[in-house]
Order: structure tokens, then sequence, then C-alpha cells
């Protein structure tokens, strides 16, 4: 029996998968990752709660009843108890997620680009300015987090505006440091100096090589900080300087249930409930994110 | 102003125009007193500042369609050298003229012009290429840069993996960690030839490659600089490796020109014991020439504190008492030849004189 080496036989050339913008290919890879995609689902529900609250909520959430107040979960009417006031606490929730949600999101959101923008400067330009901005950035970061929100939304004011206003700043320095560790580190390696060696200007070289290289970690960071920005958030509603009552706020409801957490331990940690889950989904999504935008 | 031309490439292009001005006897790139010292400790009260020597006063000419070698041990301003020629360290003080024109100054070429002219590739493949660009779109980086369109550069990109050996319908869109170190360079060594340069500084460009695959890039580096006119600036630690690929060789020590010449008559007959040394200690093919002995003593001295006199001095087995005293200016010691040691005849003519002496330290 002899075989033959026939090497005639055509080959399919393999050709590399239809080019994919890189967007695509990030998507494509999240869509593979289970714990991600739950993830983003519960936010995507709780998103659609905020969105369509006068719809789903069954009652409204600011009418009381002092003959209802305090009811266990469970009873007819109120599939989820009331609170102390005898407020629906299923139609507080939902209508509550529009307002943690802003208040949890805005302030990182808004940090988030700010606090990039001014640690990828420091970080890819170096040298003294870098010593300049952060060293200001550390004055800010030296104050506790509480207390720098307390007092700026206290100087300002109170209101919502002046809240979330605060509690960015709150949110800039940490950003800012994460942003220019992780520039400093990728602009020393040989890619940035080719870049520049092919007389590339510092602006380009921020968009094309630095920002896919630094913003997936800081995006990470960042989302960790949206559960810390509604427990903030709640912080000041409680000091009477964010969200007041009888605005349905998660943290703010989490605080005014604290006295009924004997009475009716289930309803009150409701809210507690909400907020534990929007940071997790927020954690597990961009920890997922993360990994789909890493190439390698 | 810029004429259409066609360029190797085959297309025609506008905006990256190349252009040879003053002929062949004019040097394609010189370098005039180039000093770079990197400050580590500021002056204090009754303290100098501390400062390493990295480049200190580099004279040379790279002429047109020429290969320069630059060797040396490590730590002695090879890749500094090539860093402050591409201005991405500032030097000190120094000049570059390219072509006839002055980088930088008024009326000379501009330093982003100067740049696209010369390229670069560096050591270390995988941290020259952006992990999150697919290789064709860092190939295509550069000329987008310079203006060309995007879909135009990625042409161009998928044309150069084709002339570095990588089949463009393969590679174009993986990524960097998707290719072994040889394609690698291979994809920056494209990277580079997508501006057209007339000059390439490979800096210790084939040294983290293995032999047979350092062979590969180094042949086709050749037929690269056949095919498109280049002049390239060859800086590598491999004696070996410089004397197969360069015209000319020049030997650093300590952020300076020891020694400068054609390949061959730097090889026979080095006139600066450094290079000596440096060509004694390469190891042979021949089991009977193999030595034991190290050919020189002792480690290179501290750049913060530079002996007096030729700072080779404190490791040469030929230094004489004035040696120590003066530092001795690069002269020419025959054709196309030279050197910045007093001693160079000595080394050139006396042979049996040194190795008795480096016997004699041994």
């Amino acid at each position: 029996m002899s075989i033959t080496l026939d090497s005639q036989v055509p080959v399919a050339a393999p050709v590399s998968a239809p080019v994919k913008g890189y967007w695509q290919a990030v998507f494509s890879r999240l869509r593979r990752d289970p714990v991600a995609l739950i993830a983003g689902l519960i936010l995507l529900i709780i998103l659609a709660m905020a969105i369509f609250a006068p719809w789903l909520a069954p009652q409204s959430p600011y009418s009381t009843s002092m003959l209802n107040r305090l009811k266990p979960i469970g009873t007819e009417g109120f599939p989820l108890g009331t609170d102390e006031l005898g407020r629906d606490m299923l139609s507080r929730l939902i209508y509550g997620a529009r307002l943690s949600l802003l208040i949890g999101v805005m302030p990182v959101v808004n940090a988030f680009v700010i606090g990039s923008a001014i640690g990828i400067v420091a970080g890819f330009v170096g040298g003294r300015t870098n010593t300049v901005i952060m060293r200001i950035i550390d004055v800010f970061y030296a104050f506790p987090a509480v207390l720098l929100a307390i007092a700026l939304a206290g100087a300002l004011g109170a209101g919502l505006v002046n809240s979330l206003f605060s509690l960015t700043v709150v949110f800039i320095p940490p950003i800012a440091r994460v942003a220019e560790s992780v520039t400093t580190q990728v602009r020393n390696y040989d890619y940035i100096e080719a870049a520049r060696a092919s007389g590339a200007r510092s602006l380009t070289i921020i968009r094309r090589h630095v920002l896919g290289n630094v913003l997936g970690p800081i995006f990470v960071y960042s989302t960790s900080l949206i559960s810390v920005s509604m427990i903030l958030a709640s912080g000041l509603s409680f000091l009477g300087l964010g969200a007041r009552p009888p605005m349905p706020e998660w943290g703010l409801m989490l605080n005014t249930m604290r006295d009924a957490i004997y009475v009716n331990p289930w309803v009150s940690v409701l809210p507690g409930v909400m907020i534990f889950s929007v940071s997790i989904c927020c954690n597990m999504l961009s920890d997922g994110l993360r990994s789909a935008m890493d190439v390698k | 102003m810029m004429k259409l031309e066609q360029n190797s490439l085959g297309m025609a292009s506008t905006v990256l125009p190349s252009r040879d001005r003053g002929g062949l006897a004019q040097p394609l790139l010189s370098v005039r007193g180039l000093h770079k010292h990197f400050i580590i400790q500021k002056s204090g009260f009754g303290q100098q500042a501390k400062r390493v020597h990295a480049v200190d006063g580099v004279d040379f000419d790279v002429m047109k369609g020429e290969t320069l070698g630059i060797v040396g041990e490590s730590g002695c301003g090879k890749s500094t050298t090539a860093r402050l020629l591409m201005r991405l360290l500032t030097p000190d003080s120094g000049e570059l003229v390219f072509d006839g024109d002055t980088v930088g100054a008024r009326g000379g070429i501009s330093l982003r012009e100067m740049r696209r002219q010369v390229q670069m590739v560096f050591q270390n493949s995988y941290a020259s290429l952006n992990p999150r660009m697919s290789i064709e779109d860092s190939i295509a980086f550069g000329p987008e840069v310079h203006g060309l369109k995007r879909t135009e550069a990625r042409k161009r990109a998928r044309k150069l993996l084709d002339q570095v050996g990588l089949a463009p319908n393969l590679y174009a869109n993986r990524y960097p960690h998707e290719l072994s170190g040889g394609q690698r360079q291979r994809v920056n060594i494209a990277r580079a030839l997508a501006l057209e340069p007339r000059l390439m500084i490979l800096d210790e460009a084939v040294s983290a490659l293995d032999k047979s695959v350092e062979a590969q890039v180094l042949n086709l580096l050749v037929d690269l600089k056949q095919e498109y006119g280049l002049t390239y600036l060859f800086i590598s630690h491999d004696l070996n490796v410089v004397r197969y690929i360069s015209d000319r060789v020049m030997v650093m020590y300590l952020g300076k020109v020891a020694e400068m010449g054609d390949t061959e008559a730097l090889y026979e007959a080095p006139a600066h014991p450094y290079t000596k040394a440096l060509i004694s200690a390469m190891p042979s093919m021949d089991p009977n020439q193999r030595t034991s002995k190290a050919p020189l003593a002792g480690d290179p001295p501290n750049p913060i504190d530079l002996p007096q006199g030729c700072r080779f001095s404190p490791r040469c087995p030929v230094a004489i008492d004035a040696c120590h005293i003066e530092e001795p200016p690069l002269a020419p010691c025959g054709e196309k030849h030279s050197t910045a040691c007093l001693r160079a005849e000595a080394v050139m003519h006396d042979r049996a004189q040194v190795i008795a002496t480096n016997q004699e330290l041994s």
C-alpha cells in the first residue's frame, strides 16, 4: 500500500475573520460571559423599572395610610409590605430606582470623565506638570470622602444638584489617581515611543494608543464607586442635604426604616437589597467588560 | 511644490515625498558633539550634581546607502544615542544634520519631517506594538498620522506585510500576542517601512530572537535595504551579526566613540585595545581556538565618576602614563579608520605585546 503525498491538494487558505470593529469584538466576547450577561440583565431590568415607574408601580409612592403601617411582606394589596408611614414599599422601591440610579451613577460618570482626563494628561505629560496636578489632587484626597461631601454640599446649600456636584468632586481624586498610575505605566512602553517616532502629536497618541490601554482599568475602578456613591448620597439625604423625604430614594428609605428594623426587619432591609444588587451587578458587569476589552 | 512621484510601493504618493538632496557624497546623517547626561542627584550645598555621562560627545557620519554598526557593552550609550537621534530624548547639546539640513534649526528640516525619514525598530518586539491594535492598524498608524486616508494606509500596510513575509489575509487582523517573536519583529520592520524612511535605526532589533529566526530577519533586512535603498544604523552587542551586516562599525565605550572604521579593517586589525578585547572575546567556531581567559579584567568604571584621562585607561592592558592624564581625541589611524587611542600604532602592529600584557593581568 502506498501513500502518496499529494502536495497539489488545494488547501483552503484560512482567511482571518471578517474585519470587525474593536467594539463589535468586545460585545461578541461579552455575550459569552454568563455572569456579566446576568448582571447586565438585572441592571437593565432596574433601569426599565426606573423609566417605566408610573406604569409599573401599583400605587402612588406618596400616599400614606396610618392603618397600614409596617405591614409585613405578602400583605394583601402590599406585596412587599409598607413602610413606617404606610406607603406601599413596592411602589416606593420602583420609583426610588429613578433617584437612586441618578444619584449613584451620575457623580461617578462625571468624575470618570473629568478624573480620567486629569489623570491621563498628568500621567502622559509627566515631570513637573504631573507633580503639580497630582499634589493638588492629593489635597482633595486627604479629606475623608464623607466629610468632603458634607462640607461641600453644606456650603453650597441643600438640594439634589448640589449633592450631585459635591459627590462628583469627591470621586474625581481617586479616579484621577488610578488614571495617572495606569497612564504612567503605559506611556513608558516602546509602542508609545514608536508612535512618537512616527511623528504623531501627543493628542493623537493619547487618542489612538493610550486611551484603549488605560480606560479599562479606570472604568472597572469607577464602577466600583457606584455603590459608594449611593451610600454617600443616602448619607447626605439623611443629613437633609440631598434627597429629602418624602422623595423615594433607596438610601433615604434605608435610613428612615432604620427604626423599624426590630419591628419589621425584612421590609426594612429591602432598600438595602436594592442598593446591594445594583452595586454588585455594576461590579460584575464591569469585571466582565474588562476581560472582554482585554484582547490578550 | 510637492510633486507626484511613484514610490517604491508602486503607489503615487503626494503625502510622503522622499527626496535625495546632496547626492551620494553628502552624509545622510551627521552627528556632531552629541551629549546627554542624566542627572540623578541635584546639586546641593558644597556638592556637585551627580550625573551619568550616558553620551558624552559623540561625532559620526552615516553615509547614504551604508550600514553602520554600533557595538559596545551594556550601558555604553548605544541605545541612548539611537533615542537621541530620533529625539525621543532631548540631547543636552549637539547638532544633527540630516542630508545637509540641520534638524530643528531655522531654515533646516523640522523634527516631524526628520522623524518621518528616520524610523526605528526596537529590541522588545512585544512592547513596541500596541496590544489593542491589530497589526494592520499598527502599521497604518504612521501613514495616517502623515495624512494618508485610512483605507489607503491599510492598503499600504497589507502590501508591507506581504513584503516582510507575512501573508496579509492571514495576519492583517491579528493582534500582537497572536504572533511569534520573529513575526512581531517583521511587523515592527513593516511599521518602520510604512513611512518610507531613508534611514532605519535598528536598536538591537534581532537580539531577542533565536538564532535561526535572527538569520531570517537579517536576510529580510538585507533584502529590504536593497529594494528600498535604505541606510541602516545597526545597534547590537553581537559582534558576529554586526560583522555580517555592517559596512562600517563604530565601537562605543562609556558614551564615547572608541574606534570607527570599515568592518573588515576594524575586525582584522583593531586599533583600540578595547575593540581588540571585544573581538578576542568573540566565541570561536573552532574548538582549538577556544579561550577560557577573559580578555579584559574588571567592570567598566562608574559612568558617574569617570576616570581621569582616557576612560578606558584603568582597564587597559597597554596604558602608558600619558593615558591617565589626557583624554585622546578620535584620530585617523589608517584609511577610513580612526580611533581614540594614544597607543593605536602599538595595538595595531604589536600584537604580541598586548597578549603578553593580557596574560600578566590575568
